[in-house]
């Protein structure tokens, strides 16, 4: 047997756990910079042209945050199932929705800026809300599962946008190349400092899921059924309608990023619009420590990881599929070192004897 | 006609029949495990690098397993031992294996699998049984790789229902806690299954690149890993159900092309949708009907610490 003897951590300094932190995330550079070595490449240059390459200029520094935007909304509103513990995969499916949502105001009313904006935006929450009411709805009054549930629906809803795309919405004078017609001006989001408002909007909201899930009655409730259903219940809790409430503000948050993608960034609807951001939103806010100031950090972080990435890619000739290796590999060892934040190793004290026997 | 688009149907679902299963395997342990498209990459390129350097496609095959294994050992030692939450590391797998593929297929994008392995790989009729009117030309006038999937299922069906090991193997997925305390080695059922799991995702990867595309191509599993994990609660858990389902699905993602060719206008991408739907109305189904054989395992996706019993 391996002498190895692992117990529950009770409570951990809140240095050692940063340091346990630091370390991990230390360590992964080291050896995602050996990984680079073998496969021929100095790592040192690579790392450093990354971090030039994400906020070297100011046009790079609006870039990365141009692919912090959707992270960080997608993550508030994966942050708010994932309290809860309804483990809501389904980002991608409800950022198609609204942005589907969202699409069929702009391509079909003609309203004033403003107005425009706000339906659209409104349009997109409620689109995004409803394609989560659906499992969550399932899961309050059945315990159907979840995580498959919002997969599902995933795959529902992007095949859908493609058919729109491919079909009825084909814009005509596109030549026969497939793509829905180009927003008039009135629905695109305006910028400030160079990059769409959406960097406020995500701001704010970081504010007010913090203050949500931390200081009301409601955002208390959902970590008690997040912690135990049982307890929720015996305090006399609707669980069902938590589970409603909450899953449809978490699909009313990823739909809001289905807007701002559309109308700020493609300035259409296209199938490709939702670029995996329900699934990295996973990670970054099960990295953040389901935590949603956090949650801010970290999707920086991945947003600086992702633009070096495609800087290196344009600068150095280096494969964007080498970004996304050293992307896994930081990651598994983050992931990793939770382990350590949670449980104590011990050696067996057996051969502890047995050496000072020796 | 349809005999003719049954037997292709089987050709498009093998791919998921390997993976779906190997799935399975992963769930009847209790783990979740998201990276199938991930090992798929991770099979799908190493096999076609290996046939492309030997002309062999034993090692070519063997090559595919052992990637998709590594895969899954990556995943294994990650929620195993060291107890990561089962999505977040099958999603990271899954990033790992796309840019692993997309980086070892930059050098032979573009290759096409050498003659030998293609001509390994040919229909060849199996004699008496292929003489059976309609089912013998549809099941078994297929290549070795599909019969090589055929056998894999009878195997598999055997070894969770028939076996001793196999019933450990439920008995972990239901309750590890249940299982330990019968003195069932908790952690090696997880490991070698999760491995075993991988080994199979890896080849369904590899009858992407070296049989149904024969050609090295970015995105060549273009999502397939996702249906695999549909699937799964598609079959409820059962690698019988699991050959259906996939073939059934394989069919479906070759319909729209066929009735289009025949003159009937309806989109593929909403045809595309039909599986995802059943999926979900399954899902459903099976909750409502509280069938013990159709939940999933009990233990699924919780994480087994000795000390906390």
């Amino acid at each position: 047997m391996i002498p190895l003897k692992i117990t529950k951590r009770d409570d951990l300094p809140r240095n050692k756990a940063i340091m346990i932190r630091t370390f991990s995330v230390a360590l992964s550079i080291v050896f995602a910079g050996l990984i680079i070595a073998l496969l021929g490449y100095n790592p040192i240059t690579i790392f450093t042209s990354m971090v030039k390459g994400a906020l070297g200029t100011t046009i790079r520094i609006q870039q990365t945050t141009l692919k912090a935007i959707p992270l960080i909304i997608t993550s508030l509103g994966i942050l708010v199932a994932f309290k809860m513990k309804f483990w809501n995969i389904g980002g991608e499916g409800q950022i198609m929705m609204g942005a589907f949502a969202a699409s069929a105001v702009a391509l079909n009313f003609d309203l004033p800026k403003p107005l425009m904006l706000l339906s659209m935006a409104i349009a997109a929450m409620i689109m995004g809300g409803f394609w989560a009411f659906i499992p969550a709805f399932f899961k309050a009054k059945m315990g159907t599962n979840e995580t498959i549930f919002t997969l599902m629906l995933n795959y529902l809803a992007i095949k859908f946008v493609t058919y729109l795309q491919y079909g009825p919405w084909k814009d005509p004078s596109s030549q026969g190349f497939p793509k829905v017609a180009a927003f008039s001006d009135s629905a695109i989001l305006p910028s400030v400092f160079g990059v769409h408002i959406g960097w406020i909007i995500a701001l704010i909201l970081v504010v007010l899921v913090y203050l949500f899930l931390n200081h009301t009655k409601k955002g208390y409730e959902i970590s008690v059924v997040g912690e135990s259903i049982e307890t929720a219940r015996y305090a006399g809790m609707n669980i069902s309608s938590i589970i409603i409430i909450s899953m449809m503000l978490s699909g009313g948050l990823c739909g809001l990023t289905g807007m701002i993608q559309a109308s700020a960034v493609e300035k259409t609807l296209s199938a490709s619009l939702s670029a995996n951001y329900g699934f990295t939103a996973i990670i970054t806010t099960w990295l953040a420590g389901l935590n949603a100031i956090a949650t801010l950090f970290v999707c920086i972080a991945f947003a600086i990881l992702v633009q070096g990435g495609n800087y290196i890619q344009i600068s150095m000739q280096v494969p964007a599929s080498v970004a996304d290796m050293i992307q896994a590999i930081i990651l598994f060892f983050v992931l990793g070192s939770e382990f350590f934040l949670q449980y104590k190793v011990h050696v067996h004290k057996y051969l502890k004897v047995k050496k000072e026997a020796k | 006609m349809l005999v003719g688009f049954l037997s292709a149907a089987i050709i498009a679902g093998t791919p998921l029949l390997f993976a779906t299963l190997g799935e399975i395997f992963s769930e009847k342990a209790g783990h979740l495990n998201l990276g199938v498209e991930g090992m798929m990459y991770m099979g799908a390129i190493i096999g076609f690098i290996v046939g492309l350097n030997t002309h062999n496609p034993l090692l070519a095959m063997l090559g595919a397993i052992l990637a998709g294994a590594i895969g899954a050992l990556l995943y294994a030692f990650l929620t195993v031992s060291l107890r990561v939450n089962q999505t977040v590391c099958g999603l990271t797998l899954t990033i790992f294996g796309e840019g692993f593929a997309s980086f070892l297929g930059q050098r032979v994008m573009g290759s096409i699998v050498p003659g030998d392995i293609k001509g390994f790989f040919v229909a060849r009729p199996i004699p008496l049984l292929s003489s059976i009117p309609y089912i013998g030309e549809i099941f078994f006038q297929q290549d070795i790789f599909v019969y090589i999937g055929y056998l894999t299922i009878i195997a598999s069906a055997y070894y969770l229902f028939r076996t001793k090991k196999g019933l450990n193997l439920r008995a972990v997925g239901e309750s590890a806690a249940a299982a330990d305390a019968s003195g069932i080695n908790v952690s090696l059922y997880k490991y070698v299954h999760i491995l075993l799991g991988g080994a199979l995702c890896g080849l369904g990867g590899a009858y992407m690149s070296l049989v149904t595309v024969p050609v090295w191509q970015e995105h060549i599993i273009a999502g397939r890993g996702w249906i695999a994990v549909a699937l799964v609660i598609f079959a409820s858990w059962n690698p019988i159900k699991a050959l259906i389902g996939a073939f059934l699905f394989g069919g479906l993602s070759i319909l729209g092309f066929r009735l289009q060719s025949m003159g009937i206008h309806i989109s593929q991408y909403l045809i595309d949708m039909l599986p995802y739907a059943a999926t979900i109305i399954i899902v459903i189904i099976s909750t409502r009907k509280n069938k013990k054989e159709d939940m999933p395992p009990a233990d699924l996706g919780n994480p087994y610490f000795r000390e906390e019993r």
